[in-house]
Order: structure tokens, then sequence, then C-alpha cells
């Protein structure tokens, strides 16, 4: 959606404030071999609350590196560590030693690339979240369930068979089901990354009108490869290029009149 | 047509005869080798099932040789009546026989110890000591699979752990064997629940009260307990090893999908990789307890005994944990152990055929029963659980 401006958007969604910032990145470098080489490199940025953000960049940039510190899922590497900086979410250094990781993703959802639902039937899939906060009472659980498949477009088309395995689903609907038990938690912040780089277009197109809904509700940060993507659903855009962040803009300004050279010959599709 | 004509006119006329005749015989002697292996398997089988079938099975109803599975191991009597017929009686039989003919002829009589009456109590040993090391070698195997696998950092003194439990797959088994007889029969670290301590053997006794009994640190003896734990350390290499490839084989989407949704370790451990490796685990798992349950080597020192005239709950005294600890700590008889002493250790007679090749064939049913039992576990699993 390329007309999301600012103030259309706050229009549409007026109780969240425009301004406001939820994640605050403050000079970050994050190395994955404890400081040999850093993969990322003295970011800083503020990311708006109730907005959609992408981070864009050739492969191997570290946007995807930038996500995952963002709900410290970096630390199933054994011997990934932040060199410098600090990444504030809420107001709170999330790596902090009194900070709890589980509690953080509980805040911070995330939908991965490849579409990854349980083997489970697609009911246990959006209640696993809940189930593993320790909710048990079938009636909260029939609730979010449906609040949540309704809200990521899917309910429709699934309530008669709950109790069927989601891998009956089509690869749009699986990732549709991983949006859902993400937002199942009600996290704050949806990490998604690269949410329809293994999808054909059509489900793209669904994934994209709902990334556009759930922004009602929620922020959402954004990895994508396509860059026509990155201008149809979002407001920010921040451009990686080996492991700095190179240009960090609102989503017309990086592709209609970016300040750096890099910027305008990647979007330009002059290499990546 | 005549030949000359067709072959002039072929272009692809073949034009050495001799690399047609090492090409053939490159694969006859290939082919033959394979032949000569499936001979031996044929032969093997064959000999088992040709000797061991009629011991089990018998021309009337009910056709299956029930005694040989209900009756414990004893003596075989082996004498010539009168006539100069062969007559063949388990002691039982024998002691009757000649008790209502106390004046029959009996002549040229020979008694072979352990070679008569059934299998009952070789075979309750064996799944006995089955029992006790799955128990103890899935317990162990799992978590340690998972520890290595998921909690432990990837670096210099994992590598050194995996090597070393790597390393324990090829100790040979009388190694194990010696080791248990050390370690768990007789050193005196392993306590039992017992009303008549032995004080000579315990370290120390700690009296249970209300109960007369105590918890005695005297160790096992040779026992269930012993043998089935040797047993255990026998097979866990190779349970871990199966452990960590299953555990591997589970999508690390699973992991991250599962952390992402606010799931601490345990509880991803738990509800997204535990269940979908079960299967893999479960049928390597039999499968290693299978081979080490076949194994004589490590309960010749830690529980086997040639012949036992009472089952272990028959023997056992006291009553409930008493009574478990006493039958756990009862030496038995087992299957292996049992076709080594009628085969190994007594005089070579054809009198032991038929109990030799009876347990052999009903040793290889079980472990047959073992490997059908994994194959079922895995496809029911995999049904439900394939991604």
């Amino acid at each position: 959606m390329s007309d999301t401006l600012p103030i259309l958007d706050s229009a549409d969604a007026p109780h969240i404030a425009t301004n406001e910032t939820i994640i605050n990145i403050d000079d970050l470098s994050f190395s994955y071999d404890l400081g040999k080489t850093n993969t990322l490199r003295n970011i800083s940025l503020e990311i708006p609350k109730g907005k959609v953000t992408a981070f864009i960049g050739p492969s191997g940039c570290g946007k995807s590196t930038l996500l995952r510190c963002l709900n410290r899922m970096n630390d199933l590497v054994d011997t990934a560590k932040v060199t410098t900086g600090k990444i504030n979410i809420l107001g709170q250094d999330i790596n902090a030693s009194d900070v709890d990781a589980i509690e953080l993703r509980k805040h911070v959802g995330m939908v991965f690339q490849k579409y990854n639902p349980f083997p489970k039937s697609i009911y246990e899939n959006v209640a696993y979240g809940l189930r593993v906060q320790g909710i048990k009472n079938k009636s909260i659980l029939d609730q979010a369930v449906e609040e949540s498949l309704q809200k990521s477009a899917l309910w429709s088309e699934v309530k008669d068979r709950l109790n069927d395995s989601a891998l009956g689903l089509s690869g749009g609907q699986q990732q549709r089901l991983c949006i859902a038990r993400t937002i199942a938690v009600k996290p704050q912040i949806v990490l998604m990354d690269e949410p329809c780089s293994a999808l054909d277009p059509i489900a793209t197109a669904r994934i994209e009108e709902l990334i556009a809904e759930l922004q009602q509700e929620f922020t959402i940060v954004i990895v994508t490869h396509n860059m026509q993507q990155a201008t149809r659903v979002s407001d920010r855009t921040a451009f990686f290029y080996l492991g700095e962040l190179i240009e960090y803009a609102d989503t017309q300004v990086i592709f209609g009149n970016p300040s750096k050279k890099q910027t305008e010959d990647y979007v330009s599709g002059r290499f990546g | 047509m005549p030949p000359e004509s067709a072959s002039s006119a072929n272009p692809f006329r073949s034009l050495s005869r001799r690399r047609q005749i090492r090409d053939g015989a490159t694969t006859g002697l290939f082919a033959t080798f394979t032949y000569i292996v499936l001979a031996c398997a044929v032969v093997i089988i064959g000999k088992i099932c040709f000797d061991g079938l009629p011991v089990l099975f018998k021309a009337e109803a009910p056709f299956v040789n029930t005694e040989f599975f209900t009756k414990k191991t004893m003596t075989l009597n082996q004498f010539y009546t009168a006539e100069g017929e062969m007559v063949r009686m388990d002691n039982d039989d024998y002691l009757a026989f000649k008790e209502s003919n106390p004046d029959a002829v009996i002549k040229d009589h020979k008694a072979f110890s352990y070679a008569g009456g059934g299998i009952v109590g070789p075979l309750v040993g064996t799944m006995m000591l089955v029992i006790v090391c799955m128990s103890a070698a899935l317990f162990i195997g799992i978590s340690a699979a998972v520890y290595l696998n998921e909690y432990a950092k990837k670096g210099r003194a994992l590598n050194a752990i995996r090597l070393s439990i790597m390393n324990l797959a090829g100790v040979p088994s009388i190694v194990y064997g010696l080791f248990g007889a050390a370690f768990f029969v007789h050193s005196p670290f392993f306590p039992v629940f017992t009303h008549t301590p032995d004080l000579e053997k315990a370290l120390f006794t700690i009296p249970l009260w209300p109960t007369d009994g105590y918890l005695s640190f005297q160790g096992w003896g040779s026992s269930v307990l012993a043998g089935g734990l040797t047993l255990a350390v026998m097979a866990l290499p190779v349970i871990i090893a199966a452990c960590e490839e299953s555990l591997k084989a589970v999508p690390k989407g699973f992991r991250e999908a599962s952390l992402a949704l606010g799931a601490t370790k345990w509880q991803m451990i738990r509800t997204a990789v535990l269940p979908y490796a079960t299967p893999g685990i479960l049928t390597a798992s039999v499968l290693g307890i299978t081979r080490v349950a076949g194994e004589t080597a490590p309960i010749m020192f830690t529980a086997a005994v040639a012949g036992k005239d009472k089952l272990p709950w028959e023997d056992a005294k006291g009553s409930g944990l008493y009574w478990l600890s006493d039958m756990m700590t009862q030496s038995v008889q087992a299957l292996p152990y049992h076709i080594y002493v009628v085969t190994g250790k007594l005089p070579d007679d054809p009198a032991l055929k038929d109990m030799q090749y009876g347990s052999v064939f009903v040793f290889l049913l079980l472990v047959i029963g073992f490997a059908m039992i994994s194959v079922y576990l895995r496809a029911r699993f995999r049904n439900k659980l394939k991604w």
C-alpha cells in the first residue's frame, strides 16, 4: 500500500501515537564469533510504534541478524555476542542481565521465512503460545484461537477443520497460521523475517493485506528481499549494506529520493 | 541373413572379445560373493528352523509344545529299555517313571544337566534383563542425547565427550562384563532393602522404621539389576548416537517457532522437539537394546546362572519394597547364557540337540519380535507425526 502516508495512517488509526518510538537501537554492533568480526556495525535507529518498518538490503547485509537481535533469537547461537551498544524496547535494555528472553519474546513475536507450523492440529498450533504460558482454560483458549485466526484472515477457511493437521493447509495458509500463532500471544511487536519469500504471488498479496490490517494493532518490523513489497507494506525503510545501516527514512524517501548513492543504486536495481 | 554380412554392416560390433570376457568375469565374481553371503544366511536360518521347529511344534493338538515354554530347565535322562529302545525323559517324568515302575530295566543311563524340561527360566530372565536394561538405557541415553544436542555448548569439550561416548561402543563385551562384576556385583555402594542384611559385606545399614527392615549398602551381587545395568551401559553409546541423530533431524524451525512463542528451553524440547524425534529414538533404541540383549559375555559374571529351580518372584522373600528388592537382586537364567551352557559346557551329545536348537530358535524369534516392534512403532508414529 504505497498510499500509507503517515498523515493518512494516523487518521486511520487514531489510537496509535505516530511519533512514539517503541524500539530504540543505539550504536549496536553484533558478532557471531565472540567479537572477532562484527556482523553488524554501529547501528542506530528508532522504530516507531504502530508502523511497519522494512529492513532491506542485499543478502548477507545483516538485516535478518538485526531482526533476530530484537527478540534475542541469536541467543541460540553459542558464540553470538552484542559487542557494543544497546537495544531498548519499551524503554528497557533487552540485553540487560535481569531481562528474561522468554518474557521478552512474549512481547516481541516472530514470523519466519519458511512457514513452520508444528505437525499438530490447526487449533493446537494457535494455542501453543498460550499453552506454554500455562493457560489451560478451554474457553480462554477457544476464544484466543478464534480471535487470532480471524485477525489473520484464516478463520473462515479453517473454522470447520480446526482439529485437522496444520500441514494439510496450503503454503500461504500455513504462513497465515504462523502469523495467527504469533499474535495469539498478544505481542506488541511482530517481527517478520521475509514472510513471503516461500510463497506464490497470490499468497504474498494476502499476507501483505494482512500486514496492513495488523498494523492497526501491532508494530511490525519486516525483513524483505522484495523491494516492491517494502514499498507496498512499509511506512519506514532501513537500507543495510555489509552490516551497516546506510540509510533510514520514510519509505517514499528511500525509494523516491534517497540521499545516499548506495541506496539509490540498490533500489534502482543496479546491484543486489 | 548370413552372420558375416550382418557383422560387417554393424558399425557398433564389439572389437575385443577379451574385454567382454573380462567384464563378464568381474560381474560373475561379485555376484558369486553376494550369493555366498546369501547362502550363509539361508544355511544359518535354515539349520535353526529345521532343528528348532520340531522342538516347538508337534503333530497333535495344540500343535505347540507348550511344555517347552512353561517348564523349568532340569536334568535330561537318557536310557535304554530292556527291549533296547532309547528313551529320553525330563527329570520329573523320570522320577515318576521309576517310582511307578520300580523294577523296570534301565540300561546305559546318562544324565545331562540343564538339557531337559523347558526354557521358562531363561526366557523370564532375559525378559527381566531387557526390561531393566531398557528402562535405564532409554532414560539415561535420551537425557544425555538431549543434553549433548540441545544444551551443551559446541566446542572442544563437547567433541571430547562425544568421542569418549563413541569409544564406549568399541569396548569388547567381556570388558563390560568385568566392569559390571566389579562395579555392580561386588562393590558395596548399591543398596538393597532387606530384613536380613549381610553384615559382613555391608558398608553400612540404615534401619527403616517402622518396618523391621534395613536399607543395606551391601551391593547387589550377581543379579538382574547388575546384569541389566551392565547391558544398559553397553547399549548407551548406540542409543545416544541414535537419539542425537533423531534430534538433529527435527527441523530447526520447530525450535525457533517454539522459542519465539515464549516457550522456555525445556518446554521447547518437550513440546516441539522430543515428540518429533520419538519415532527415530524408539526404533534405534529398541534395535540397540535387542543387540545387547543377545550378548552373553556381559551377563556371565553379573547376572546369569546355569540352572535355577525357582523363578525370581517365586524365590523372593518379604513383601512390598522388600519383595521387589529381593526379586531384582536374584540371579537368573538367561537365554544366551543357557545356550552357551547346553552347547559349550556340557560334553557334546545328540541328546542335547533339542534343547540347543529349541532355545536358539526361540531366541531368534524374540529378536525378530523386537525388531518388528520397533518397525511397528516407527510406522505408527510416522503416520501420526510426519512433517
